[in-house]
């Protein structure tokens, strides 16, 4: 993030299933903003759906931050899930299809992977876990 | 909010108008379910183009929803993915997994496909329409244009 300027742009709280719709609105919001289209919008919002609901499934509550980086002018949407649940024991399992410890399709980490640009998650057994994810705006 | 549910002749129609919350999915699987043994429906089109996301969890439940509805003795279509949410989907990873879900462009080509399945359906020819685990129709018809690409 050498560079970068950073404003804070959405701090919500996730707690509840109904925070996953939430968050994933304010941020399609925050994309359509910045002049991301359609597709790229969706394509956050679906990442967001995923990373958040791993916040309420796995730690019960967190907390989701969407903010702007800038970097030589082109502008990314950076999304920020930290909570402090059980943490992932085995992270290159977790990123692999299909793969799932709560009964989903096991496509939450990689799927939220493949639809963004960069993807970065710190995880520590009985800490918590940390995904930090960008979508930068084509232009 | 769990979407309506509206009977039209032998279809029901789940027709979700805004973002539906984990509960109101499975709310509505439960509902969907009831319904079809009530009204002995014989097709389920859930039209999902009010929706702009539809992640795992919710092609999850498409999912299920579309085999238990098959194990009660309908068929389900599920019409109106939008563009944007559809790739989307293909890059989460969800192709596969929906692959064997009878899909249509949009309510009309929905009722169609239900339609032309069930009338194969009481001539004994099943085979036709998409069952899970099958790949949707590839019958050319001779009266629409769009299937010439196949």
């Amino acid at each position: 993030m050498n560079g970068a300027l950073i404003t804070d742009e959405v701090n919500l709280k996730i707690a509840s299933e109904a925070d996953i719709v939430l968050a994933r609105q304010q941020g399609r919001a925050l994309a359509a903003k910045l002049g991301f289209n359609a597709t790229e919008q969706a394509l956050i919002a679906t990442a967001i759906s995923e990373v958040t609901r791993n916040i309420v499934q796995y730690a019960g509550q967190g907390t989701l931050k969407i903010e702007v980086e800038s970097h030589e002018g082109v502008q990314a949407v950076v999304v920020i899930a930290q909570d402090n649940g059980p943490g992932i024991p085995d992270i290159a399992r977790a990123m692999e299809d299909g793969y799932s410890t709560g009964g989903g399709l096991g496509l939450g980490l990689p799927g939220a992977k493949r639809l963004m640009n960069d993807f970065l998650i710190c995880s520590e057994t009985g800490k918590g876990t940390t995904v930090t994810m960008k979508k930068w705006k084509r232009s | 909010m769990v979407p309506p549910i509206l009977k039209q002749g032998t279809c029901l129609m789940i027709l979700p108008q805004s973002a539906l919350t984990d509960a109101d999915w499975r709310k509505l699987q439960e509902e969907a379910l009831e319904r079809v043994g009530k009204h002995r429906a014989r097709g389920v089109i859930v039209d999902v183009s009010a929706l702009d996301v539809l992640d795992s969890f919710a092609c999850r439940v498409l999912r299920s929803l579309a085999i238990a509805i098959n194990m009660r003795g309908a068929k389900t279509v599920i019409v109106g993915i939008q563009p944007e949410v559809a790739f989307s989907m293909a890059q989460l990873g969800l192709t596969l997994r929906l692959g064997g879900i009878a899909t249509a462009l949009d309510l009309e080509e929905g009722l169609d496909l239900l339609r032309r399945g069930l009338s194969d359906a009481r001539q004994g020819r099943f085979e036709r329409f998409a069952a899970p685990g099958r790949v949707a129709i590839k019958e050319k018809r001779p009266d629409c244009e769009r299937c010439a690409d196949y």
